[in-house]
């Protein structure tokens, strides 16, 4: 049988991506082109109908918009649905739409080209704006033009298309997004964006495979072109031949085979063959994903990036806009429990000062960030626990380094809580306060820690790349970015025996504890609970169904001893093969 | 005609949400309401205007009002720009 790598090796039918949202698709191609509006300069002879017809293109363009602000609303959350909203308020400018009639009426010139030229002023002022965010907000401006001139030229809406195709765009925009996964599309494939771009967020959210971030894809496929997106691995197969179709379609077979046989899991506990329980709960990036957690299982969310409301909304949320956010995340997810952590943040991501940080991720992240913020952090706080009335919130702090930041943290939250007896609004005085294990610093002191606080959660993607000493997106370093490291594999067990001794639970949260290879190391290491994207949760459950935490735990101890990260991978391969447990990887 | 300098001293600056908030204060009022930055000046009823103006921590703009009614939007707008947009 042959692997992606050998199908790949050799392929000159794939484009490379980035992997948005997991999942095999086949299928043919819808070409979604913004198309390139032909404006028209044309003098016209009756001013007053024009204007009639721009009054009429604009009462359409609301229309429009108006239904992609309630689709929003009813997949995503209010704050988030907003984005919409400043557009629909642009329609209603008295200032822009009497310049633009008193120009028709003065020049006696199309309405379009009016429209085009007074937008494409405010745009350029945008454009020329030192500010990020200001270029996103040229494009949500191009977007309306767009969208006011197409109305003019009474050209169709393609708010449908037909069902069951993969569109391939240079990019999509929230409301391009959300329309087309209402036409049951099979997948997104786009140009531009990153994993944190509207249109791999509401993929991931919506279980649509999606590759991002192509560069030209849409130049390279043609419309109705069969194409294969690998959302696990970010290629795209255009025109597949017959090998790689088969390929594929075993491998889709295998999937869904793999997904019916995890169906029965659903209402099975995650427990070890002699009775061990592991959690499994979720990490959640949208209030979308909720969902999905909903069916996917969890024992409860595990990880709320909260920080991630910043980056759809771009801008801070106030107190009343986080609370509505958490109280909704928390009630959904109710009697499970939410933990949320707070802000994880830093200097690069949203610039307030004009001190650029030569290193950011030795810089100002996390709780540094948080309390050189204070103000900042405190809306946070009060969001968190005005939400906890219902006792199913946990509130963890990123990047923790020193204990004096622990203090200092408690300390707030403490002003917090009096702050809201005076208040008198309700609240949980017991939410449990947790922080993250990720920094070399943590680890080592972890016993002193686990004396202060309620749990902890070890976060690997960070403490990796700070115990090696490397960035895993540096290609000339990458190698050694060792999960299996001994090194890692040590730290681990310290951090877990520092927290049993204080009898505090003890998780783990990064990709690791998705990566099914190490499950069972990390259960044997004897870790309470992974949490992990809700996709992969049955699969993981799978696993630990499968074997012996007694076996586990010797395999563990084994681990221990070793020194380098082939031994130790070894020792855990022939675990997987001596119990006969089928890894998810092989198929995928 | 008021005439008013203001500073923005909220963290994430003048974006999308109090520029709304700004228009719609606005548009309560007779008056003309004009923002000035660095030789630019925009209409303050024009939400496509207000949201072309990145204004950041610390930039200070300068405010005009003239109108049967200037006194009170003054009052209410610069008051709304000293509490930080609501945000601090």
């Amino acid at each position: 049988m042959k692997s992606f790598k050998d199908i790949y090796k050799n392929s000159e039918n794939k484009i490379a991506g980035i992997a948005a949202a997991p999942g095999i698709v086949i299928g043919k191609v819808y070409l979604f082109t913004k198309e390139k509006l032909e404006i028209s300069k044309a003098p016209i002879t009756n001013s007053e109908e024009a204007i009639i017809n721009f009054e009429e293109a604009l009462r359409q363009s609301k229309k429009e918009l108006n239904k992609i602000f309630g689709i929003a609303r009813e997949k995503m959350d209010e704050v988030r649905a907003a984005i919409f909203e400043a557009q629909l308020m642009i329609l209603d400018d008295p200032i822009l739409l009497s310049n633009i009639e008193k120009r028709i009426k003065d020049e006696m010139i199309q309405p379009e080209f009016i429209v085009a030229d007074e937008i494409s002023k405010y745009q350029e002022l945008m454009i020329i704006s030192h500010e990020s965010y200001m270029k996103e907000r040229a494009h949500d401006i191009e977007d309306i033009k767009h969208r006011i001139i197409r109305n003019l030229q009474k050209k169709r809406w393609q708010s449908k298309i037909e069902k069951n195709l993969i569109v391939v765009s240079e990019a999509l925009t929230p409301a391009d997004t959300l329309l087309f996964s209402r036409s049951e599309s099979l997948g997104f494939v786009t140009d531009h964006g990153g994993l944190t771009s509207h249109a791999a967020i509401i993929s991931r959210s919506l279980n649509i495979p999606a590759v991002v971030g192509t560069h030209n894809a849409s130049t390279l496929i043609k419309d109705g072109d069969t194409i294969i997106v690998d959302g696990f691995h970010g290629y795209i197969i255009t025109n597949p031949t017959e090998v790689q179709l088969n390929f594929f379609t075993e491998k889709q077979k295998k999937l869904y085979e793999i997904q019916k046989g995890l169906e029965e899991l659903k209402d099975q506990p995650a427990v070890t063959m002699d009775g061990k329980e592991v959690n499994l709960e979720a990490n959640v990036d949208v209030t979308g994903e909720i969902d999905i957690v909903i069916t996917s299982s969890a024992k409860g969310i595990g990880l709320y990036r909260s920080e991630q409301i910043l980056n759809e909304l771009g801008t801070f949320p106030d107190e009343e806009e986080q609370t509505v956010i958490y109280s909704k995340l928390a009630s959904r997810i109710y009697p499970k429990f939410v933990t949320i952590r707070a802000f994880d943040i830093g200097g690069d991501k949203f610039r307030f000062s004009e001190y650029k940080e030569p290193n950011p991720f030795l810089g100002l992240r996390g709780i540094r960030f948080l309390l050189e913020n204070e103000s900042l952090f405190r809306t946070q706080i009060r969001a968190v626990l005005r939400s906890s009335e219902n006792k199913n919130i946990k509130f963890m702090i990123p990047m923790i380094s020193t204990l004096d930041e622990v203090w200092r943290t408690q300390k707030i939250i403490q002003e917090c809580k009096s702050e809201l007896k005076k208040e008198k609004i309700k609240f949980d005085n017991h939410i449990k306060i947790g922080i993250m294990v990720e920094v070399p610093s943590a680890a080592v002191m972890a016993k002193d820690y686990a004396e202060e606080i309620d749990f902890i959660s070890i976060g690997t993607n960070d403490l990796i790349q700070y115990m090696m000493a490397v960035d895993r997106g540096n290609d000339l370093v990458s190698n050694l970015y060792q999960e299996f490291s001994p090194v890692i594999i040590r730290t681990i067990d310290h951090i877990v025996s520092a927290a049993k001794e204080s009898k505090i639970p003890v998780s783990i949260c990064g990709e690791m504890a998705a990566d099914t290879l190490a499950i069972p190391l990390l259960v044997g290491l004897g870790l309470d609970s992974l949490s992990m994207s809700p996709g992969t949760i049955l699969y993981a459950k799978r696993i630990i169904r499968g074997f012996e935490f007694k076996k586990a735990k010797t395999l563990a101890e084994e681990c221990l001893q070793c020194k380098t990260e082939v031994e130790i991978q070894k020792k855990v391969k022939k675990f997987f093969d001596d119990n006969n447990i089928s890894r998810t990887r092989n198929i995928l | 005609m008021i005439e008013k300098i203001v500073k923005i001293v909220n963290k994430a600056g003048l974006h999308t949400r109090p520029a709304a908030t700004i228009v719609k204060l606005a548009a309560k009022y007779k008056s003309e309401f004009f923002i000035y930055r660095d030789g630019m000046s925009i209409n303050g009823k024009s939400i496509i205007g207000v949201m072309t103006l990145a204004a950041e921590i610390g930039s200070e703009l300068k405010l005009t009002f003239e109108g049967p009614d200037e006194q009170q939007a003054c009052d209410e707008i610069v008051a709304y720009f000293e509490r930080g947009f609501d945000e601090l």
